[in-house]
């Protein structure tokens, strides 16, 4: 970067660049909208090319706007940290997770009601849970983990986010991508691959994102202040990283024309459901928990005030993670025509998990030693802290229901679901809302308006999770005797249908504790709103509070 | 102690902390995975199995695109309940065609890998397009307008073609005859029913939705539903030379 | 090891000496109970691999020291499942459904039998209870399309209905339509007038007279002559 004299602004090739790829990428995008095969397609291609022609505009405007000088890496020598596109991955994140727990509310409600389908396409079950999913992990969970890794990594490296243009290139073009997935369900543009169903353009327009998010993180690493690495970014890094290996794996496409949005995977059968399930369960121990347990590491000390309670535990536990995780996919094909040896190594892999696992919830934990008594009082370290308690939870699960045996009755049947929503609902979506309080005051330098109504959305979630997680305990076990029940003289006890009947109360109880979720969910949005709304304050108490140096 | 300072290394060079990850990340896959493509025993030596019609394949596509998988499993696993209730347990080769493959997680409504000739045609009508006229207890989503929306036949051949790149046999006959063999298949009084037969043995001709006029999206669902697990004849299968 | 003094007050451990943005990290070290859980489960695992088939070779796999397959076994556990059920059940198939009607052991199986044959593989049409649904007839009734002896179910089930099957029970009603025997309009006409014997809506403007004459030439040997319907040729509308 030089520093050329104020009379001689002129364009960065980044923004030149950018600008005419965007330029080009309108007119292309307009073509193959008219093209289209399908009206998911059109659609689309219409859509990234309005996209990329305000893209070109915005970058030119931005261009008019800004000082000659890119802002500096530094001012008066202390770190110019890059807060806007953080602020608006934020904000998406609270934008997609109240869409996603209500399209959950209302898919919960489908499964109680069927009427609610209305039987129309897109309102159906079939399309609308794939939305949920995506909207949950990728739109919320994703702008959650994309937000704090630039915060975090700025901050534990003590230097400005690498890249100008590329940061905001990442977010928006992430969020771009949501947009094109969760619209693409609703029109049929599906790959019925689990959590990973957006079509081939979709997939490639997320690996273009995904590996400048990579660079842009990479970057900011390469050039950092401090001597050493802090364990929060080991874990990001493990999770950007692996994520864009298990996508590319799992998602080559052949589209059937270049103009339409219906491809064929280019695995098939045994092998096809492999990679799947190499990258689903990846997808758990990479998104869901490798990418939440660096919120962990930087979030629960900072908010306690404590030392994370064991180096050593972070080394080991990190290693041992991220490479048994990898072999534990088979687990989800227990009993399935995936030949024996694979499953057994799944599930052997999964019980080794266990205990790595469980030292990231130690280092969660044992952090507030000696801080114990501020979960009394800061509801936000509660929330962070029951997280890592409902991690722990989900991990000890997760393993005994690898076990063959005990899969053998799990598998198929709600009991998954249950697991999975102590896991989504209480550890990723506690450890982010923690995370959240924290950051948004944080960004915008100002004081969270309310801990009062914190608490509230503390108790009504968690009562929500309750609900939610023990009815699916109960239904899904409930489900599996039933499928297996035989009468004495040796036959089967119960028609499937019988136990379609036996779900109704369960459904019903799961749409009501999913409702209280969403309805803390809201509270939490409302208190994050009036805190941005609120006049800004220069007695920050919080040592988190960024220095923006403009 | 020296032990826990060669960490060091990882947490001062990024580039080598990458390095690390990506090593350690890469084993289990490949151990996983590669010896699937490899190992013949991975998919068993079984007689009858052929690629899709091209109207079944449509079908299946429109069983793709509404997410049928999230409720139903294609997959009947070699526990004794399953196979009373639905029939042998499920083969690797029985799929071996299928991009992507559809065995699901979740079990809202009951298997369908043989569910194929259980039902009558005029049953999956009325259960697709309302599914609690006839099962009351269902809370399967209804789908009335596969019934009024005709099936799209611009690609069919290509459809073919691009399942051939990615691995499934299609023949030049096959693709070049697509159109004609979705179509025959609706049409058993067609006078190319025995080549369309010739092509894909076994395969039912016969209006599936019992409507006149074009072929439908309702036609090529049920016609998927209806061959599912109906092509291998399990009397003349070899249990004991495909245990694995 | 520490080249630093830096300890914890509170916990009075070593720190290794790093700060992040105000973050440091305590040296403790590895908890006991957790890696010797650790190790136990590795242990576990390796166990396992020797007894069960676990890992992937050049042309094979290692099949375990006791050749475990879920596909074996399921196999023996449907074996079982034949000897709880017992001898009887070999008796079962090859007894005439009289005999099976005499002997009560071999009733109380069929029935369970039929029980769990029912519920997955007919109530999707006929409903849970068999009280059918609307073009599917109702099981529990007294009222038989296709007879209602042991028999003539038996017939039923085994070549069905209209099946095409050379056994299967075919319906004595002739396709008026298709053999020219009445136009489209008689059609129409009479179609009408049974709708009105049940009182449904009908067009308005039909001909009840001309529809009364041509059931009455038509239909009414085999119907009745009021619609009534006669047992052994056809229902009552
Ligand atoms: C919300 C969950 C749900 C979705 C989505 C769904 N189904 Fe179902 N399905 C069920 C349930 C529950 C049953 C059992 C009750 C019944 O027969 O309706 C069922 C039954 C069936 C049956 C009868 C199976 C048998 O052996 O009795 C077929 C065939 C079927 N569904 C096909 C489909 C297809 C094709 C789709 C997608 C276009 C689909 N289903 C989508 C829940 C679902
Ligand atoms: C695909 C739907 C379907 C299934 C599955 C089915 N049925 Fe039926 N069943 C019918 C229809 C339709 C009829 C009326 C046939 C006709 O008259 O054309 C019928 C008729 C019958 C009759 C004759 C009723 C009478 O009044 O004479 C009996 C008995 C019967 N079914 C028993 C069974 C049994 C037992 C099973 C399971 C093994 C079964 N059905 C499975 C659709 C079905
Ligand atoms: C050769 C005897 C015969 C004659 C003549 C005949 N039917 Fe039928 N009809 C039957 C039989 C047998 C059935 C029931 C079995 C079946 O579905 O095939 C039946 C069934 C029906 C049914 C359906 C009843 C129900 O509840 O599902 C209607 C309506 C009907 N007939 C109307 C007519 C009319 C109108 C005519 C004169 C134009 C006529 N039939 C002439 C034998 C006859
Ligand atoms: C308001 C809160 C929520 C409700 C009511 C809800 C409801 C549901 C429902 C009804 C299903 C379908 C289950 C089935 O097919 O039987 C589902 C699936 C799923 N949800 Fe949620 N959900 C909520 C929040 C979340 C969150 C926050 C996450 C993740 C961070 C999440 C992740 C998932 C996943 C991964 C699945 C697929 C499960 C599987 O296939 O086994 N959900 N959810
Ligand atoms: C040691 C850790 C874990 C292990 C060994 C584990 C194991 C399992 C097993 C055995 C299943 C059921 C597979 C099946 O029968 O279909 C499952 C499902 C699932 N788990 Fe976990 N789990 C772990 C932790 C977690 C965590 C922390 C989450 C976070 C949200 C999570 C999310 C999920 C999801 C989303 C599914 C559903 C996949 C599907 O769609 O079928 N798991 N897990
Ligand atoms: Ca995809
Ligand atoms: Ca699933
Ligand atoms: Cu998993």
């Amino acid at each position: 970067m030089t520093s050329p004299s104020p009379a001689s602004k002129s364009m960065t090739m980044g923004e030149a660049g950018l600008m005419s790829v965007f330029a080009v990428s309108a007119y292309v995008c307009f073509f193959a909208g008219a093209m289209g095969h399908d009206s998911a397609f059109s659609f689309h291609a219409l859509l990234a090319s309005a996209a990329s022609l305000a893209a070109a505009a915005a970058i030119l405007n931005r261009y008019y706007e800004r000082p000659a000088q890119l802002p500096p890496a530094q001012i008066k020598g202390r770190p110019n940290y890059n807060v806007a596109p953080i602020k608006f991955a934020s904000v998406m994140a609270m934008f997609w997770g109240i869409a996603g727990f209500s399209v959950g509310v209302f898919i919960a409600s489908q499964l109680a009601w069927p009427a609610l389908n209305f039987d129309l396409p897109w309102t159906s079950f079939g399309r609308l849970r794939p939305l949920h999913t995506s909207a949950v992990i990728f739109a919320f969970g994703g702008n959650v983990l994309i937000a704090t890794s630039f915060y975090v990594v700025q901050k534990t490296c003590r230097t400005r986010l690498a890249g100008d243009l590329a940061p905001w290139f990442v977010v928006v073009g992430y969020n771009f991508f949501i947009l094109i997935a969760g619209t693409g369900y609703l029109l049929g543009a599906n790959q019925s691959k689990e959590y990973a169903e957006p079509e081939w353009y979709a997939d490639l327009w997320l690996t273009i994102v995904w590996v400048t998010y990579l660079l842009v993180f990479l970057m900011t690493l390469v050039k950092r202040k401090e001597p050493h690495i802090f364990v929060a970014n080991w874990f990001y890094l493990a999770f950007i990283i692996t994520i864009a290996v298990l996508h590319i794996g799992n998602n080559p496409a052949l589209p059937v024309s270049v103009f339409g949005s219906k491809s064929y995977i280019a695995w098939g059968g045994v092998q096809d459901a492999m990679f799947q399930w190499w990258y689903g369960h990846n997808a758990v121990g990479f998104f869901l928990t490798a990418g939440f347990l660096a919120i962990m590491y930087y979030f629960i000390p900072k908010r306690a005030e404590r030392p994370v309670y064991s180096y050593r535990l972070s080394i080991i536990h990190f290693w041992a993670l991220i490479f048994l995780y990898i072999w534990a996919g088979p687990h989800h094909l227990h009993y399935t025509a995936l030949p024996d040896w694979t499953q057994t190594l799944g599930m052997t892999f999964s019980i080794m998990l266990w205990m790595p696992s469980w030292g990231g919830m130690i280092n969660g934990l044992m952090t507030l030693s000696g801080a114990w008594d501020k979960l009394r009082t800061d509801p936000v370290l509660r929330m962070l802290v029951v997280s890592v308690a409902f991690y722990g939870m989900a991990t000890f699960e997760g393993p005994t229901m690898a076990i063959k045996v005990v899969n053998s009755l799990s598998h198929y049947t709600d009991w998954t679901v249950g697991h999975v929503h102590s896991g989504a609902l209480g550890w990723v979506g506690f450890v982010s809302f923690g995370a959240l309080y924290c950051l948004i005051p944080w960004l915008w330098n100002r004081q969270l308006y309310s801990l009062k109504l914190v608490n509230w959305h503390f108790w009504i979630a968690s009562i929500g999770i309750v609900l939610y997680i023990s009815a699916m305990w109960v239904s899904g076990i409930l489900q599996g005797l039933m499928w297996r029940a035989y009468t004495s003289l040796g036959f089967l006890e119960y028609s499937f249908i019988e136990s379609v009947e036996a779900m109704h109360p369960f459904y019903i109880i799961r749409a009501a504790g999913g409702a209280m979720f969403l309805i803390g969910a809201l509270i939490m949005a409302a208190n994050l709103w009036m805190t941005v709304n609120a006049k800004e304050t220069d007695q920050i108490q919080d040592t988190g509070a960024l220095q923006v140096a403009e | 102690m020296s032990l826990w300072n060669r960490h060091k290394i990882f947490e001062k060079n990024s580039i080598i902390l990458i390095a690390g990850i990506l090593a350690v990340i890469a084993v289990g896959g490949v151990v996983e995975i590669t010896p699937l493509f490899y190992l013949k025993s991975t998919i068993e030596a079984v007689d009858g199995v052929r690629p899709y019609t091209p109207l079944e394949l449509a079908g299946r596509n429109i069983y793709v695109r509404e997410g049928c998988y999230l409720c139903h499993s294609q997959m009947i696993r070699p526990l004794r309940d399953e196979v009373e209730r639905y029939g042998h347990y499920s083969l690797a080769a029985e799929s071996m065609y299928d991009h992507p493959f559809q065995w699901g997680s979740k079990r809202t409504g009951p298997d369908l890998a043989r569910v194929g000739a259980k039902y009558s045609d005029e049953w999956h009508v009325t259960h697709l397009i309302n599914p609690r006229a006839i099962v009351p207890q269902s809370v399967m989503p209804g789908y009335p307008t596969l019934a009024n929306t005709e099936l799209d036949l611009t690609d069919t051949a290509a459809h073919l073609r691009t399942n051939r790149a990615v691995g499934v046999p299609y023949t030049e006959d096959q693709i070049k005859n697509a159109v004609t063999d979705l179509k025959t298949q609706l049409d058993p009084d067609s006078a190319d029913l025995a080549s369309f037969q010739k092509r894909y043995p076994k395969a039912a001709a016969r209006n599936f939705d019992g409507m006149v006029g074009n072929p439908t999206e309702l036609d090529a669902l049920i016609a998927y539903l209806q061959m599912l697990g109906t092509l291998i004849d399990f009397k003349l299968y070899d249990e004991k030379a495909n245990l694995r | 090891m520490t080249d630093h003094n830096d300890f914890d007050r509170i916990s009075g451990r070593s720190t290794t000496g790093h700060e992040w943005d105000g973050i440091k990290e305590l040296n403790t070290p590895l908890p006991r109970w957790w890696i010797s859980t650790f190790y136990a489960t590795i242990l576990w695992a390796i166990g396992y691999w020797v007894v069960y088939p676990a890992w992937p070779l050049l042309s094979s796999f290692t099949t375990g020291v006791f050749h475990y397959s879920s596909r074996a076994s399921v196999v023996n556990d449907l074996a079982d499942l034949e000897k709880l059920r017992g001898e009887k059940m070999a008796v079962l198939g090859t007894s005439s459904l009289t005999e099976i009607e005499t002997d009560p052991a071999l009733l109380a199986l069929a029935r369970a039998r039929g029980k769990t044959v029912f519920a997955d593989n007919c109530a999707p049409c006929h409903g849970s209870g068999g009280a059918g649904a609307k073009g599917y007839p109702n099981l529990n009734d007294d009222d038989w399309l296709w007879g209602g002896s042991l028999d003539q179910i038996q017939q039923t089930i085994r070549f069905g209905a209209r099946s095409g099957h050379a056994q299967a029970h075919e319906g004595q009603m002739l396709a008026f339509g298709r053999d020219g025997i009445l136009k489209k309009d008689e059609i129409a006409t009479v179609a009408n007038y049974v709708r009105s014997l049940s009182a449904l809506s009908t067009e308005a403007n039909f001909d009840a007279a001309a529809g009364t004459r041509i059931f009455a030439d038509n239909c009414a040997v085999c119907h009745g002559e009021n619609a009534k319907g006669n047992q052994e040729l056809a229902r009552r509308i």
